[in-house]
C-alpha cells in the first residue's frame, strides 16, 4: 500500500488505517534506529515506542492534515528524535572497528549464492554498519535516513530541519569518512 | 569481496543499501496491542478455577471462563473485533494489580478498556466498584445511587453485561429482596462461591431474605445499614434490630448508615 493510499484510509478511520501504516513502516522505523543506534534492543524499543506515539499523534490530528502528511519524513522524524532522545541517556553502543574487522576476511567463496557466501555477505554488512556506528552523530544520522531509508534530501531537510545544502555536505563528508574509515581497516587486514 | 563492498560514493552507495533491515516478528503485534488496535488474552488462577484475562494497552478488556487459549482468543475476538493473541501470563504488573483486587484491595488502579459501551453501562460498573469486599449492595440502591431510581432491570442488565467481572465485582449486587440472584459468569453457583471467598455467609443472607430482612439497626445508635455493610456487622447480636423496609425503620425514628445509604424507596417485594 502506498503513502497516500495509507493516508487516505488514515483519514477515513483512524483504527482500520493503522494497521496497514503498521505493516508498510515497521521495518523501516526499525532499520533506521537500528543503523543510527546500533543496538537491536534499542531499536526495537525506539520504532515501538515510534510507532505508537505516531498513533497517538493521528487520533489528536483532523482529517485535512493527515491527508496531507508526508508518511516517510514524518515517520522518520519521530524515530529520529527517539532515537537521539536515547543517544543522550547512555552512549552509542558501537562495535570497536578492530573487533567488526578482525574475522572473517577471506576473500569471497567462489559461488555467489551458498551458504558460505551468504555468511560472507552477512558478515560484511555487520563491519559495514559496525564502521557506520562510528560516525559522529551529526554524520551518521543524514548518512543512514538518505541511503539506508532512502529519503530525498528534500525530505531530509524536513526531518533535520537544516537546510538541504548543509545535508548534503554532511552526507558527502560521512560518506568520506566511512570509505577514509574502510581503507585504515583494508591497511589492518593487509598488515595483521 | 571487501574491496567491492567497501567502496561507495555519494552517487551508488549500494553497500548502504544492505544495511536496511526487517523489524522483529512480533514488533507490529506489539504497536498494536499497545494502542489498543489488538488485545492478548492469558489465562488466571481465581476462586472459581481459571479464568481468560483480555488486555490491551488502553486496559483491562475482559475477564470470562473458557476452556483453552484458542477458545478464548477467538470468542473474544468474535465479540470485540479485535485480533487477539493468546499469551502465557498477564504481564507482572496486570496480574499483580488484578490479583490484589481480587482480594479486597479496592485502591488498585487497574485501567479498563470500556470502548463502544453506554454511559449508562459504565456508570452501573463505576458504582458496584464502590461496594467494598465481603459486601453486597441490591440492584436497587445501584438504581437509587446513579440517580436512575427507576432502572433496577437495567441495571441488572448492565450488571449482566459486565465484561470485567470479578475485577468490576457485580458479584456484590444482590436481589432487591435479598436473595442472591443470577451470575453471568458460569450462574448462581459461582457467585455464592466468590462471595463466601470474601467472608459474605450466602446462608445467612438468604435466610434474612426469606425472613423478610432487609436492613438492620442498632438500638443504641438508632442508626441502620444494609445487612453486610461493616457497621452493621459491628453491631451486638442483643442490640440488632431487624427491618422488613426503610419505611418501618424511619417510622421507628432510625436514620440511615452514611456509609451504606440504605435510601433505595423503591422495593419489589
Amino acid at each position: 500500500m502506498d503513502d497516500p493510499t495509507l493516508t487516505a484510509a488514515l483519514a477515513r478511520d483512524l483504527d482500520t488505517g493503522f494497521e496497514p501504516l503498521v505493516r508498510a513502516h515497521a521495518d523501516r522505523c526499525y532499520a533506521i534506529a537500528l543503523r543510527v543506534l546500533g543496538d537491536p534492543h534499542d531499536a526495537e524499543e525506539v520504532a515501538q515506542d515510534a510507532l505508537v506515539r505516531a498513533y497517538r499523534a493521528l487520533s489528536s490530528y483532523d482529517h485535512a492534515r493527515i491527508r496531507e502528511l508526508r508518511l516517510r519524513p514524518w515517520l522518520a522524524t519521530i524515530v529520529v528524535n527517539l532515537c537521539r532522545n536515547r543517544v543522550t541517556r547512555k552512549r552509542t553502543p558501537t562495535t570497536p572497528l578492530d573487533d567488526a574487522m578482525a574475522d572473517g576476511r577471506e576473500p569471497a567463496a567462489p559461488s555467489r549464492d551458498g551458504p558460505a557466501a551468504v555468511a560472507e555477505q552477512n558478515a560484511d554488512r555487520e563491519r559495514l554498519a559496525a564502521l557506520l556506528g562510528t560516525l559522529p552523530e551529526r554524520y551518521r544520522v543524514p548518512v543512514v535516513l538518505r541511503h539506508v531509508d532512502d529519503l530525498s534530501y528534500a525530505e531530509l531537510a524536513e526531518v533535520l530541519g537544516r537546510p538541504e545544502g548543509t545535508l548534503k555536505a554532511q552526507v558527502h563528508r560521512g560518506l568520506a569518512m566511512l570509505r577514509a574509515a574502510a581503507v585504515e581497516a583494508e591497511l589492518e587486514e593487509v598488515m595483521a | 569481496m571487501t574491496t567491492e563492498t567497501m567502496q561507495f560514493d555519494d552517487e551508488a552507495p549500494g553497500a548502504l543499501a544492505t544495511l536496511a533491515a526487517t523489524a522483529p516478528a512480533g514488533l507490529a503485534d506489539e504497536v498494536l496491542v499497545e494502542v489498543g488496535l489488538a488485545d492478548r488474552i492469558a489465562p488466571l488462577a481465581t476462586a472459581i478455577g481459571t479464568l481468560w484475562v483480555a488486555w490491551n494497552g488502553r486496559g483491562l478488556a475482559s475477564v470470562d471462563a473458557f476452556t483453552d487459549g484458542p477458545s478464548a482468543a477467538v470468542e473474544h475476538e468474535a465479540r470485540t473485533g479485535r485480533r487477539t493473541l493468546v499469551a502465557d501470563a498477564l504481564p507482572a504488573d496486570l496480574a499483580s494489580a488484578v490479583s490484589r483486587r481480587l482480594a479486597g484491595e479496592r485502591h488498585v488502579p487497574i485501567a479498563l478498556d470500556l470502548r463502544g459501551r453506554t454511559p449508562f453501562e459504565v456508570a452501573v460498573w463505576e458504582k458496584a466498584l464502590e461496594i467494598p469486599f465481603g459486601e453486597v449492595r441490591p440492584y436497587g440502591w445501584i438504581a437509587a445511587e446513579i440517580g436512575k431510581p427507576k432502572a433496577v432491570r437495567a441495571v441488572g442488565t448492565a450488571l449482566g453485561h459486565n465484561p470485567v467481572p470479578l475485577v468490576v465485582p457485580c458479584h456484590r449486587v444482590v436481589r432487591t429482596d435479598g436473595f442472591i440472584g443470577n451470575y453471568s459468569l458460569g450462574g448462581p453457583h459461582n457467585k455464592r462461591t466468590i462471595l463466601a471467598a470474601e467472608g459474605v455467609d450466602p446462608e445467612a443472607l438468604e435466610e434474612d431474605a426469606r425472613r423478610g430482612v432487609r436492613v438492620v439497626g442498632s438500638d443504641t445508635t438508632k442508626i441502620y445499614c444494609w445487612p453486610t455493610c461493616r457497621h452493621a456487622r459491628r453491631v451486638m447480636p442483643q442490640h440488632k434490630v431487624s427491618f422488613r423496609s426503610l419505611r418501618e425503620a424511619d417510622a421507628r425514628g432510625y436514620r440511615p448508615c452514611n456509609v451504606c445509604r440504605p435510601l433505595t424507596a423503591d422495593w419489589a417485594a
